[in-house]
């Protein structure tokens, strides 16, 4: 899982070589450890609303370095941009270059946060060109930022204030190392619920999660990630993948349920082994999924079956089981993993994209379902990610896959898992029926 | 029969414990569950793996079915039938390579083909007597990594050399050593008192009993289908964890017909003067495998939320004098059933299943014929007629040795867990716990037999 070529290019004569030549230089990334402290440096909170001056205010209480106006030549671990009260264009100018020359002292994977209204909600065409504006603010300058530095947005639904719950948890979020490979992406914060944690560092404490395609790869680090987060889990894979399963159940002190979740009966076996063992469910993350890639001219039944089957319908008929069921818990979640392919497409993957694209569709449809128990679902969409799958793709193209991207580099799973982690827990209680992309911002797919 | 007029080897009036008072109450040892590697035809998938790496995958898989990382568990037990002397300490050892507590105790038993299933028994009656309020019980088999001892003659050499002091003295040692001494002595399934094969003694017990080479290719039959549909309707999801790539017994053939079966050519039983009717088909192959049952108290098991499928209720060790021809080696199992259902009183009628080792197709067959002829029951067993007729629908119906494999040692589990579930699956039956019979014959004359209820 070693990306050798960016940890070449990193320091040394490599770097050197690389500069000369003008070849990518990926950065190698700040990703979270327990312990670690949320930002390197002091934190610029730009903007002159009341909605600034009390998060500010927060930031304060987290013990950061907080400054409101800008010390040139100091080094900053992240910009915070204010921006919640946008009425016209013209009110980007002020707030937006004010933080322009900061951007040069900005350190290595220093953070650049927006938060900002989302523009379906206003019926005033001059405010919504403004909160749009936003959007393409963030993703242009995500793409000029360097050294693993990362830009990301917060949309605030109307009424939801800087901080509310999940709008301070989705800034931890993106100040910190668990973002390490997000950017240019938005979380919506729809609703003023959410509970921040007692313990920052056990985010997940108390909670019984379920993981399927546990076994490996992303699932291997959704598991470890949860219980890193203080989640008590059980891991499902198919029958066949038990003998890695079992040994990630042993790592993490989890237990082992080997089921072929295709089965019609997969909700009620999962349900059945949480309730004997713990009394109740309060996370389910569905990451199992394959491909069966091939032209859509060659697509056959099987490959087109298989995929569909397994990366829709079982979640499909899981969740459904879920909901029926009073055991789970009284603030359920439900964090799918969906695939950029679902966004971008990707030829040879018709039927996997088509996979994808309806995980998205069922998370927004189940949105208002969850929030009827106070619970919430959402999804992660992964770019290319280092893995085993990825691993195989012959050499040249899956350079030119890790390196399409801001980043310049292929994500880890890890990366994967924070996202989830950071969806399944309380804190994100006000983000329903999102899609997060961590992608490092892959240059294709918006 | 004795000389006071008793049958010998038959049932006896129970006269334990009420004779000397109140017996004290009994705590019940249920079976949480179980997880096993799947069964390897030797010198295939597991060709590599030791006694010990094999026990140790199969505990990790039930320490991660059931959260047991880091657990102190009362006692592991477990054995295996072939086993190297360097493994002296072999269940520890696995404890201490597993994910298990450091703290876990853990001893080896070693009863032949019974040992896996001894160690439930054993285990169980420790929770039952409050000795110990966990345990798992195991057994596992290479007979590809079989051991292979030097010869006697090689042997007495190296000892006396390790004593010799001079080098006169070794030299003369050395000197008494034959090119034969250098030829290594590997393990057989020879029995040590009649050099038969356990094969060529129950040749022996087959023609006696007059089983055709039909009803045996039957039973194989039968059990390669019935474990074939057990795998495909997922009986096995929660009983095993692959292993070394293998997710399924390796000898198990979906697809083998009676027509298959009857044209194997006959290798056990060739010198008799009747007719040969043991086959590779319906006799079980070298098999390498481990299998692991998770037993404990009621209070135990309810303060980890584990489930409960099924307790042990009791358990009989019988022998024969098989040296003498006076009964077949594996036919054991015929005379310590009939005792453990007179102590219990029970007949044949009160079970829902019966998981009889199928050592070979013609161990089963002979034991049933024994139990359903009349003369056996009135002279062998001493009762006034045939022990009793099983439902023949109720016998091994989730496959057995023929299908899966016989690690030797670790068949005892295989059927114990498999058993454990199946009965918890049938609930009550009128009004009563499910009760399932478990035999298994042994090398040197041995069978152990064993009653199981849904708990």
């Amino acid at each position: 899982m070693t990306d050798t070529y960016t940890r070449l290019v990193s320091k040394g004569l490599g770097k050197d070589v690389a500069q000369r030549l003008g070849l990518p230089q990926p950065a190698v990334l700040r990703r979270y450890e327990p312990g670690q402290a949320l930002v390197n440096g002091p934190v610029l909170v730009q903007g002159s609303t009341a909605g600034a001056d009390e998060l500010a205010a927060t930031l304060l209480s987290w013990n950061l370095d907080v400054r409101r106006h800008a010390v040139p030549r100091e080094k900053l671990g992240a910009i915070i941009l204010v921006l919640d009260a946008l009425a016209a264009p013209e009110d980007l100018e002020k707030p937006v270059l004010a933080v322009a020359f900061s951007l040069r002292d900005l350190g290595p994977s220093a953070r650049f946060v927006t938060l900002s209204r989302p523009a379906g909600e206003t019926g005033n065409p001059a405010g919504a060109a403004a909160r749009q504006g936003v959007d393409g603010l963030v993703r242009s300058l995500a793409k000029e930022l360097r050294a693993g530095a990362t830009a990301n947005g917060i949309l605030l639904a109307d009424g939801v204030t800087t901080t509310s719950p999940s709008a301070l948890a989705a800034l931890r979020f993106f100040l910190s190392g668990r973002s390490a490979f997000v950017d240019g992406q938005f979380l919506t914060v729809s609703t003023g619920e959410g509970t921040l944690p007692g313990d920052a560092e056990k985010p997940l404490a108390g909670k019984v999660a379920a993981v399927t395609g546990a076994a490996r790869g992303i699932g291997a680090a959704i598991a470890r990630t949860l219980h890193r987060d203080g989640a008590t889990l059980i891991l499902v894979d198919i029958p066949a993948a038990g003998d890695h399963l079992a040994s990630v159940a042993n790592e993490v002190h989890g237990t082992a349920l080997q089921l072929d979740i295709s089965r019609e009966d997969a909700g009620k076996r999962i349900l059945e082994h949480a309730v004997q063992r713990h009394g109740r469910l309060d996370i389910m993350v569905h990451n199992a999924g394959i491909t069966r890639d091939k032209l859509l001219a060659n697509m056959d039944h099987a490959r087109w079956n298989s995929v569909l089957n397994i990366n829709i319908a079982a979640q499909l008929r899981i969740n459904e089981a879920l909901l029926a069921s009073e055991h789970f818990s009284t603030s359920p979640r439900i964090v799918s993993v969906a695939s950029t392919s679902g966004i971008a497409g990707n030829r040879g993957q018709t039927n996997y994209a088509a996979s994808k694209g309806g995980v998205m569709g069922m998370v927004r449809a189940s949105a208002p379902l969850l929030a009827a128990r106070g619970g919430s679902i959402n999804a992660v969409a992964p770019g290319f990610i280092e893995t085993d799958m990825t691993a195989r793709i012959p050499f040249a193209v899956r350079e030119v896959g890790r390196r399409l991207n801001a980043l310049q580099q292929g994500g880890l799973p890890t990366d994967v898992a924070e996202a989830i982690a950071f969806l399944a827990s309380d804190a994100a209680g006000g983000i329903n029926g999102d899609i997060l992309r961590v992608c490092g911002q892959n240059l294709v797919g918006a | 029969m004795s000389a006071n007029g008793q049958p010998d080897n038959g049932p006896k009036e129970f006269t334990g414990p009420a004779a000397m008072g109140e017996p004290q109450p009994l705590r019940r040892a249920v079976i949480v569950g179980g997880n096993r590697i799947p069964f390897a035809r030797s010198g295939g998938a597991y060709t590599k793996s030791s006694n010990q790496d094999m026990l140790t995958a199969a505990l990790d898989g039930l320490i991660a079915r059931f959260g047991l990382q880091d657990e102190r568990i009362g006692e592991v037990a477990a054995g295996a039938v072939l086993k190297h002397s360097r493994d002296f300490n072999l269940t520890r050892e696995a404890v201490l390579g597993s994910a298990l507590s450091a703290e876990t105790p853990a001893y080896d038993l070693q009863q032949a083909c019974a040992t896996g299933l001894e160690t439930v028994l054993g285990l169980a009656n420790k929770i039952k007597l409050g000795q110990i309020e966990s345990a798992i019980a195991a057994g596992v088999d290479s007979a590809s990594d079989a051991p292979i001892a030097v010869s006697e003659g090689l042997r007495e050499v190296l000892l006396d050399l390790n004593r010799a002091k001079t080098l006169t003295q070794r030299l003369q040692v050395l000197s008494r050593l034959r090119p034969k001494d250098l030829a290594p002595d590997a393990p057989g399934t020879g029995e040590p008192r009649t050099g038969l094969s356990m094969g060529e003694h129950q040749a022996l017990t087959t023609a006696q009993w007059n089983i055709s080479r039909e009803s045996q290719d039957e039973l194989a039959f039968n059990s390669h289908r019935n474990l074939a549909a057990a795998y495909d309707s997922g009986f096995f999801d929660d009983l095993l964890t692959p292993y070394r790539g293998l997710a399924k017994d390796s000898n198990l053939r979906p697809d083998t017909t009676l027509e298959k079966l009857a044209s194997l050519n006959p290798v056990f039983g060739k010198s008799l003067g009747a007719e040969a009717t043991m086959t590779a088909g319906n006799s079980t192959p070298l098999t390498d495998g481990a299998s692991t049952v998770l037993l404990a108290s009621e209070e135990w098991a309810q303060s980890r939320d584990l489930p409960m499928l099924a307790t042990v209720r009791d358990g009989e060790a019988a022998a024969v004098d098989f040296v003498h021809g006076k009964d077949g080696l594996l036919m054991a199992p015929a005379f310590a059933v009939p005792r453990l259902l007179a102590r219990n009183g029970l007949t044949l009628d009160d079970f829902d299943f019966f998981e009889i080792h199928e050592a070979f197709a013609g161990t089963v067959l002979s034991t049933l014929a024994a139990w359903e002829d009349e003369e056996f029951g009135r002279t062998r067993l001493g009762l006034d007629s045939a022990f009793g007729t099983i439902d023949r629908s109720r016998l091994n119906v989730n496959g057995s040795s023929l299908a899966a494999g016989h690690p030797f040692a670790a068949t005892g589990g295989r059927i114990v867990a498999s058993l454990a579930k199946m009965l918890h699956a049938k609930g009550t039956v009128d009004g009563r716990p499910a009760r399932g019979l478990i035999s298994i014959c042994a090398a040197g004359g041995q069978g152990v037999v064993a009653i199981l209820e849904a708990a």
